[in-house]
């Protein structure tokens, strides 16, 4: 057992790091630092300048366009971005789709999207739960009907985040009615432009907007966008799921937020002492550390197994329950930090620069609590993530 | 011992709900809280007229001498339909310091004003940089020939923008954390020398920042240099109103939920039939339940001896903080999706408790405060 990375790997950290520092720009770190929800031109802006250094797919073999990182590589970058305040990478292409195409996808399906999505000319959402079917999403309704060499595709997807900046989108639909729930499902490329396709916005808690209504009449799509066979949608939907699994514990953006934690609770004053000497404070602090601290190497478990080519399997349900319980547990302590000053919430969503009411850290803190209220809720509720890990692990 | 309501409460607490129901329902808290002022005029004078800003004033000066019980029925359907007048401002905060503290002439003048809905108060108490203790308080109150004049910082000043007159604490002697030497300071709202900067809050109320530079003082409520005895009484009894309002909001979540949980559908079945929900379900209800006992002590002790009190209203705040916390996240993740959206009444309840939980100090304050007090 060694803790310490490799020669190679603290090299490779520090170009990781030398790069971050030259090329991203302090106005877009400020701006991720204070704001849940970006603008398209964040996230693109970021994600352009990491394909001009060839690293717009960090987690995609070489052959595809990515960089052939290893999955520690893939941890070390994780990291030297959370901690410089760099934009999230939007995960619909690089993380979710693109796998998909590249693994069951045709040749030309290959050529034609991989590329664009390295380079981030496609803009991809996930179409997959409905209103009436979230936690059960094999339940799902939307219609896809045979017409020649087109489906037409009629249904109405929920929750479908960043649809409003997207021009394609990933989907489930449902092919056959007549077969079980899971074996009627196939996975279909969708383009976003077509004119049956309707996006509604829906305004969250933080009174942002990331998620939509989706509603798609007798939309055409080609039977060339089929990905795989007809009927084995689902295959693939778990596949996606289960692909990026040591990510979703999202450790490397919880440390800068512990980080960040700190910073506000030493500015803060409690009794004439900085916030972070109340004893009460501190040792609050002190047990959520200690959960990521476990989280963290629980993560670097799984991601040693990856590395060593085993595959991760159900148990990393795990890391998404405490990982999603640690961020909120951190947004929550941020918001109690501030006190008083937890209260006023402008919204500018203009951007505008107008001094916040309150010290600069206050910005966004509440915004985020109320934000992350959805990490239990997203990707497999919590309580889905306990029932797969009782089914699957504990054989329950 | 017993917890029954009288004849008159019940008929109060039955007609503040009918009014509610027709006047206040979510739709109309929307439009309500998006106009500039956040609540509506309209309202406050109809609240003037059904007596309910005179319950807790004395009889003397035009009010019912209702007592805190009586204000806490109101306070729990307020907050079961997230009532947005200003309330504690004017007529818990405002009028409790101008009984508990000012002469006779004091009250005669102002009380009426306030039971008749003329006159709006705000009490502007909290400082940055002395997080919920009220001692350290360091805006100043200086005597000149003309009279006191004062300067200093205020935050997240309550509903001042709708204010005639505020009510400031401020030092006028001893060092910046001592107990002693603070004294409640009346100044106009808009007057020269207070410069305020309103805002919106996270629940859609209202609230200001005030910069006082040499801002005339109207009037002195009592002493001077010794006004936390009676501002701690004060905030005492609207901890008991809150914790009543957090009540009401925590009642409305956990109905809300469940009646989700029966008929939302997963896997065939009602939510609601998973275990796992269900025993969330008891969970949120024994935290709902736990707070209305403590809040029913908080109304029954408010003008009880100092200490009593104040162990009191100590114990209701804790558990108004841990378990509107508790119900509200929890009611937020049972409905899913659904309840991290603006458009449901969910997630304004959650916001709502949040704030009720910081205002006069949130759960780990008064926890410690509980303890101070205990043997």
């Amino acid at each position: 057992m060694d803790l310490e990375f490799t020669a190679e790997e603290r090299a490779f950290r520090e170009e990781v790091r030398d790069f971050i520092r030259s090329s991203l720009p302090l106005a877009l770190a400020e701006k991720t630092r204070q704001r849940i929800h970006l603008d398209k031109a964040d996230f693109v802006a970021w994600h352009k300048i990491l394909h001009a250094r060839g690293w717009g797919a960090p987690n995609w073999p070489k052959q595809y366009g990515g960089p052939g990182w290893t999955p520690v590589q893939r941890y070390i970058f994780d990291e030297e971005c959370a901690s410089s305040d760099a934009p999230p990478l939007v995960p619909f292409g690089i993380s979710m789709v693109g796998p998909v195409i590249y693994t069951f996808g045709t040749e030309e399906q290959k050529a034609k999207y991989l590329p664009r999505i390295v380079s981030m000319e496609d803009w991809w959402c996930q179409g997959y739960s409905e209103p009436g079917s979230g936690s059960d999403l094999a339940s799902l309704r939307t219609r896809a009907e045979s017409d020649g060499d087109h489906y037409v595709v009629n249904g109405h997807k929920m929750w479908t985040t960043q649809a409003q900046h997207a021009n394609m989108m990933f989907c489930l639909v449902r092919t056959d009615p007549d077969a079980k729930p899971q074996e009627g499902i196939s996975f279909l490329l969708l383009d976003m432009t077509d004119p049956g396709v309707k996006v509604r916005p829906i305004i969250s808690i933080d009174e942002g907007h990331s998620v939509n209504e989706v509603f798609l009449d007798n939309v055409r799509v080609p039977k060339a966008n089929l990905i795989g066979k007809e009927g084995k949608g689902w295959t693939y939907a778990k596949f996606l799921l289960g692909n990026e699994r040591t990510g979703i514990a999202e450790v490397a953006t919880s440390k800068q937020r512990l980080k960040r934690l700190k910073e506000i609770a030493r500015a803060e004053q409690a009794c004439g002492r900085p916030l972070l000497e109340d004893a009460d404070f501190r040792a609050k602090v002190a047990a959520v550390e200690i959960d990521l601290l476990a989280l963290e190497y629980t993560n670097l478990r799984m991601l040693a197994a990856e590395n060593a080519g085993k595959g991760v399997g159900p148990e990393a349900s795990m890391l998404k329950i405490r990982g999603s319980e640690i961020q909120q547990s951190l947004s929550e302590l941020a918001v109690e930090a501030l006190g008083y000053y937890a209260a006023p919430y402008e919204h500018r969503p203009d951007g505008s620069n107008q001094p916040p009411v309150g010290p600069d850290y206050a910005q966004g803190r509440m915004e985020s609590y109320l934000y992350y209220r959805a990490t239990t809720i997203y990707g497999g509720s919590n309580e889905i993530q306990r029932n797969i890990i009782a089914k699957m692990v504990l054989g329950l | 011992m017993d917890f029954q309501l009288s004849e008159e409460q019940t008929l109060l607490a039955d007609s503040v709900e009918s009014w509610l129901q027709d006047k206040y329902d979510f739709d109309r808290w929307r439009k309500l809280v998006k106009t500039d002022l956040g609540y509506a005029e309209e309202n406050w004078k109809t609240m003037a007229e059904l007596g309910w800003l005179a319950i807790p004033l004395p009889e003397a000066a035009g009010g019912l001498g209702g007592g805190a019980v009586d204000a806490a029925l109101l306070a729990e359907r307020f907050g079961r339909h997230m009532v947005a007048e200003p309330y504690v401002s004017t007529v818990i905060l405002g009028a409790g310091l101008i009984q508990a503290a000012s002469d006779a002439k004091q009250k005669d003048e102002w009380l009426p004003a306030i039971a008749e809905g003329k006159a709006k108060w705000a009490f502007a108490h909290a400082e940055h940089g002395s997080r919920f203790s009220l001692n350290e308080t360091r805006a100043k109150a200086t005597k000149t020939a003309d009279g006191w004049t004062l300067s200093g910082k205020k935050i997240v000043v309550w509903d001042a923008a709708s204010a005639d007159r505020l009510i400031v604490l401020a030092r006028s002697a001893g060092g910046d954390t001592d107990a002693k030497g603070l004294g409640l300071f009346v100044v106009d709202a808009s007057g020269a020398g207070v410069a305020r900067h309103d805002y919106r809050t996270v629940d859609n109320r209202r609230a200001s920042d005030i910069q006082l530079d040499h801002a005339p003082v109207l009037a002195v409520l009592g002493d001077p240099a010794d006004a936390l005895p009676a501002v701690e009484a004060v905030i005492d009894q609207a901890i008991a109103f809150m914790a009543s309002e957090a009540v009401g909001a925590m009642a409305a979540l956990h109905e809300t939920t469940l009646a989700y949980a029966k008929t939302r559908k997963q896997f065939g079945r009602a939510i609601g039939e998973f275990q796992v929900i269900q025993h969330r379900l008891v969970d949120m209800m024994m935290q709902v339940e736990s707070a209305r006992s403590l809040a029913l002590l908080a109304a029954l002790k408010a003008s009880a001896e100092p200490k009593e009190r104040a162990r009191a209203a100590a114990a209701a705040k804790v558990q108004l903080g841990r378990s509107g916390r508790f119900v509200g996240q929890q009611a937020v993740q049972i409905h899913g999706g659904m309840g991290m959206t603006d458009e449901l009444n969910v997630g304004h309840y959650m916001k709502r408790l949040m704030m009720l939980d910081t205002t006069f100090g949130n759960a780990d304050f008064h926890q410690r405060r509980f303890a101070a007090l205990s043997d």
